[in-house]
């Protein structure tokens, strides 16, 4: 579609979209938010370029095929699963790394590990039905 | 809690009624979805039941002084227009396409 309004609207809510869904990713684990509902306004920020810039541009953005990110997240999923199995836990247990910063608190965890590969694997599936729908 | 939502307060009874004005304007843009002679007309109907429900949640946000509610209002107002400009993509193709028929 080609529209200034569109275009210029697209260059200032993309970067909100982005900046809202790793806000949401992150924010998961104690409150509402998480994985999934982050992939999705990630990916909906995706398709909101590619509507206003076209599907080649979004691809080019986009850098590697959705397809990779599937693999990529469900690789770091099973990871976080089995980080705690290699640690002596049960599979899937919750594996916490927490270091005390003067100014703030570090927390890593599998939790967390596995939230981004959600992410990830959400953001690959939409923006695949995404593309392979423009292809037809 | 936010300043001055006691019962009775101003910001309470105003919260009610921009509620039951909300509602109604939703009501009327479902009637419009059903109605509406065209589709254009349907899909300006959807994208303003989209803002509408935007502003329900912000009220009962502010109802129910549930800050939490907002972040699922700021991702509806950031999202909700996406389904109006997929539609409008479709609906200039598909003029396009009956022009070259």
């Amino acid at each position: 579609m080609n529209s200034v309004i569109l275009r210029t609207a697209t260059r200032l809510l993309i970067g909100l979209l982005l900046l809202f869904s790793v806000f949401l990713l992150l924010r998961g684990h104690d409150l509402p938010g998480g994985g999934f509902i982050g992939g999705l306004v990630a990916a909906s920020a995706i398709a909101l370029y590619a509507i206003a810039e076209g599907f080649e541009r979004a691809f080019a953005l986009l850098r590697v095929r959705p397809r990779t990110l599937i693999g990529v997240g469900l690789s770091a999923a099973v990871t976080a699963g089995l980080l705690a199995a290699v640690a002596g836990d049960v599979f899937l247990t919750g594996l916490w790394w927490v270091r005390e910063f003067e100014a703030f608190t570090l927390k890593l965890s599998t939790p967390l590990l596995f939230d981004v590969g959600v992410y990830l694997v959400v953001v690959g599936v939409v923006l695949t039905m995404l593309f392979s729908l423009e292809e037809h | 809690m936010i300043p001055g939502l006691g019962s009775g307060s101003l910001l309470a009874a105003g919260a009610e009624l921009a509620l039951v004005l909300v509602l109604g304007s939703l009501l009327l843009g479902f009637v419009r979805v059903v109605r509406g002679p065209s589709l254009p007309d349907r899909v300006m109907a959807l994208d303003m039941i989209g803002l509408a429900s935007v502003s329900v949640i912000v009220l009962v946000a502010i109802q129910t002084d549930q800050a939490i509610l907002m972040d699922a209002a700021i991702a509806l107002a950031l999202i909700s227009f996406l389904g109006t400009l997929a539609f409008a993509r479709f609906i200039e193709r598909r003029d396009r396409e009956e022009r070259d028929d």
